[in-house]
């Protein structure tokens, strides 16, 4: 039977997953959302593939600049300076 | 503006190189990158990169700090990228619309009532995720997405924008920069799982 206040559907959890780990679900929605949690180890897991999922993207950055591109600009900003 | 902002923005404007190449280094990879996004080749985007500078040199005496400068450089650099990409026959549409609706996950997984009939499984310890070809995985899927919504993980996720700069470097709502992300993630999200399991 279908309760009155009834539960996110893990369908639903899905959907709003960014919202959530962006903080912008409601204070009620966040308590909807993490009570489901409790109970539900799919759910559980897809919030931890997810927030894997952003860490592994960070792995991506690579801090330098081609050193090539680097000494054409630095040649922009020589032909730039100011006298 | 920031103390530290108005150090650099004035060195700049007094013509220090060392100030430059700090700023050179330290977003210039990141402005390759999302340029890349926008254009069809490397090459392109080294000289989008490289017109962005000039952009901004020549603007710097401008600059008021309304944003920060790091979102003013890139709001200057997806400009030039767009036009770019626009006079090679690529534009790429910002517009996230409900309509267009993208499930995260594959409707088939889930039973009638919203309840996962296929749950996700954990992929086990952090270890398994570090080696070289689930990192291919994860650029692969990025690579594959539609441009706009590569753009804005890319910014977020490697790159380590906020909400806040992402959306005023691309003049974006927040809303719809939230709808992009979430489709970007849930997509390179699935593609690991499909690698994993």
């Amino acid at each position: 039977m279908r309760l009155f206040r009834r539960e996110l559907a893990c369908a639903e959890v899905v959907e709003v997953i960014t919202d959530y780990l962006e903080g912008k679900l409601s204070a009620r929605d966040r308590r909807r959302f993490e009570a489901h949690l409790t109970g539900c180890d799919g759910c559980d897991a897809y919030l931890e593939q997810m927030r894997q999922t952003i860490k592994l993207s960070g792995r991506l950055r690579e801090e330098d600049i081609p050193p090539e591109l680097e000494e054409r600009l630095l040649v922009a900003f020589q032909s730039w300076k100011p006298a | 503006m920031q103390p530290v902002e108005t150090s650099v923005v004035e060195a700049l404007r007094a013509g220090d190189e060392a100030a430059f190449t700090r700023l050179v280094r330290e977003y210039g990879a990141s402005m390759l990158r999302v340029a890349g996004l926008y254009v069809g080749s490397r090459a392109v985007a080294e000289e989008v990169v490289q017109e962005a500078w000039v952009a901004v040199l020549n603007g710097i005496g401008r600059f008021e700090g309304r944003s920060s400068l790091k979102t003013w450089i890139f709001r200057i650099l997806t400009n030039i990228a767009k036009t770019r990409g626009q006079r090679e026959g690529r534009t790429v549409p910002f517009s996230a619309l409900a309509s267009d609706a993208e499930p995260a996950v594959d409707p088939d997984r889930f039973f009638a009532d919203g309840r996962w009939a296929s749950p996700p499984a954990s992929w086990g310890p952090e270890e398994r995720l570090l080696g070289d070809e689930t990192q291919a995985v994860v650029d692969a899927a990025i690579a594959a997405l539609p441009p706009s919504q590569a753009i804005v993980i890319t910014m977020r996720d490697v790159d380590g924008f906020t909400a806040e700069e992402a959306c005023n470097a691309l003049d974006i709502s927040e809303t719809n920069q939230r709808v992009l992300l979430h489709r970007a993630r849930s997509k390179v999200r699935q593609a690991l799982e499909d690698y994993l399991e």
